[in-house]
């Protein structure tokens, strides 16, 4: 069975947001009809996203690392969101695994997004629906667009290529590859969702230098014995020499 | 969570209505085999339709909560795996057979179904239907709750009983002062069991604030964005507005009025009406037995508002800090 879902490499991401917009404009133009956003330019702006980029530190200061953390709707392989919908709006497709809502069925009363640990979930206000990540549904299976390109939006947008996009089912697919040899994981396993959306780790790179790598072994002059003790009264000319 | 007036309407509403007709439907039960006085059927009709009006309002309210009232109908199409689904079919049933038990016991229906001579079998038997799915509706009211396995709070059997014993200890204070007035002789055994329940369900409810104080989270930032390290920090949730996510999973109040609430409602719920109730019992005061009633549901709602706003979402781990 087919699992389409995203690779999203933390090791890659540099937090530009690219992913965001793009899935905005493509999914606010496409063929849901618009994604509510309220106040854009003003004081107090709101609206939905089926993306976001959020930004976490690791580590204490100065020792730290920061990490962006793109975060859509995760596809679940057991989507805890799905038998809970009373109208059935809310599914998994058995052909490709990506969770979707229809919203003329959808009632919007939010029970979904109440069972969604991750909150990937939004509701639209305006059309007073639940939406939420459709992995671009419509861009995916479009044959008027070239091949290479039917990819969802925030793929095609990134431009450190920090995300992926294929069939974790397939073991050959280049997720699966990705998630195998790169320790991809799931987000919050402890309740069993079993995500699709995987994400691979941040790589440490760490400068390993030993102290005799500092000191030329083969040194006949020992030219970096030299240096004399300098005492509390050297002046700037003693170091000029 | 963010409390929806709409849900704590709806819960609150209909669990006094099934906690109404479990009162009359049991009071009712008893004079047939000759405990209490029978009484006629106006009686348990027009308790009935109280009971009708409390279920109807609480439906009325639910539908504040949906974006999309018009196709309520749908919801009833899941319910082989949605408790939600479950709700929308039992509620409209409860409300059909305590309307037929209302209108069996205003006509006055009687035949000997069972052959045993005795009055009332048409409209027990109504009745009897009625408490099944009354308490399947209790149940199911529940469970919408307690089958979110990850809002931890909820996703415990103290919730299902917590709305049946909160639903019927208010449905026999109403039960007490409405006996009051129309049938006297029933008063002290509905405000008996009145104070009964009231005090069950604070053992319950007091079980599982204890719980719930001693719960610890399973999800953390670190398991929420995968990355074993002690010291994560969100720097920034990705937006410098609000969103649904914000709104919708945090009630945005201080740890003090959270605190100032659970004492409000543990006072209006429980001890509250049950001096009032007890006073109106031996004073025969249905005034007293109505301000219990009144009191102890005007606490209910502040019992929802806590049962809400208590839960912690672990979707808050990804909205911690704007930017």
């Amino acid at each position: 069975m087919t699992q389409l879902a995203l690779v999203i490499d933390l090791n890659v991401c540099v937090g530009c947001h690219a992913c965001v917009t793009s899935c905005k404009q493509w999914n606010t133009s496409g063929q849901a009809g618009p994604l509510f956003d309220d106040n854009p330019y003003g004081k107090d702006p709101t609206g939905t996203f089926f993306n976001r980029v959020q930004t976490f530190e690791v580590g204490e200061f100065p020792c730290t690392e920061t990490i962006h953390f793109p975060k859509s709707c995760l596809h679940c392989e057991d989507a805890p969101c799905v038998p809970v919908c009373p109208t059935g709006a809310s599914y998994k497709r058995q052909s490709d695994g990506i969770v979707l809502v229809d919203y003329d069925k959808c009632i919007g009363c939010k029970y979904c997004s109440w069972a969604c640990p991750y909150g990937a979930r939004e509701f639209d206000e305006q059309q007073k629906v639940m939406k939420k990540c459709t992995l671009c549904v419509d861009r995916i299976y479009d044959v008027s667009i070239p091949e290479d390109r039917r990819k969802p939006a925030c793929v095609i947008s990134c431009p450190t290529s920090a995300r992926l996009f294929g069939d974790v089912h397939d073991p050959d697919s280049e997720v699966s590859l990705a998630i195998r040899e790169n320790g991809g994981y799931q987000l919050m396993p402890e309740w069993g969702t079993k995500p699709a959306n995987h994400y691979l780790p941040r790589r440490k790179t760490k400068l390993r230098i030993h102290e005799d790598e500092l000191v030329r072994a083969d040194n006949p002059l020992k030219k970096e014995d030299i240096r004399h003790e300098v005492s509390k009264e050297a002046t700037l000319d003693d170091w000029l020499m | 969570m963010h409390p929806a007036f709409s849900v704590i309407f709806l819960t609150t509403l209909i669990g006094v209505g099934q906690g109404l007709f479990l009162a009359l439907f049991s009071s009712q039960a008893y004079t047939v085999v000759n405990v209490l006085p029978a009484q006629g059927g106006d009686y348990y009709a027009l308790g009935g339709a109280i009971a009708l009006g409390f279920l109807g309002l609480g439906l009325v309210a639910s539908f504040f909560h949906l974006g999309h009232p018009e196709r309520a109908w749908r919801a009833a199409a899941m319910w082989r795996t949605s408790w939600l689904s479950r709700e929308v079919i039992v509620l409209p049933a409860v409300m059909g057979l305590i309307f037929l038990y209302v209108m069996v016991n205003g006509l006055g229906l009687e035949m000997d179904l069972y052959g045993l001579g005795l009055p009332g079998q048409v409209a027990l038997s109504i009745g009897v239907l009625g408490v099944i799915a009354t308490l399947v509706l209790f149940l199911c009211t529940g469970m919408i709750y307690a089958a979110i396995k990850f809002l931890q709070e909820w996703a415990t059997p103290l919730t299902p009983f917590n709305y049946f014993l909160l639903g019927t200890a208010s449905g026999f204070s109403f039960a007490a002062a409405f006996s009051a007035r129309t049938a006297p002789e029933l008063m002290p055994f509905h405000a008996g069991w009145a104070i009964t329940l009231t005090v069950a369900a604070l053992v319950f409810r007091v079980a599982a604030l204890i719980r719930n104080a001693r719960l610890k989270a399973r999800s953390t930032v670190q398991s929420a964005i995968g990355v074993r390290h002690n010291k994560v920090q969100q720097r920034s949730m990705g937006m410098m507005g609000g969103s649904y996510n914000t709104r919708e999973y945090f009630h945005g109040r201080t740890l003090a009025f959270m605190k100032s609430v659970k004492w409000i409602f543990l006072v209006l719920v429980f001890p509250v009406p049950v001096a009032l109730i007890w006073a109106g019992m031996l004073e025969d005061a249905p005034a007293l037995l109505a301000a219990g009633f009144g009191v102890q549901y005007l606490g209910l709602l502040f019992e929802r508002w806590f049962f809400f706003a208590q839960a912690n979402h672990p979707q808050n781990l990804y909205y911690q800090v704007v930017g």
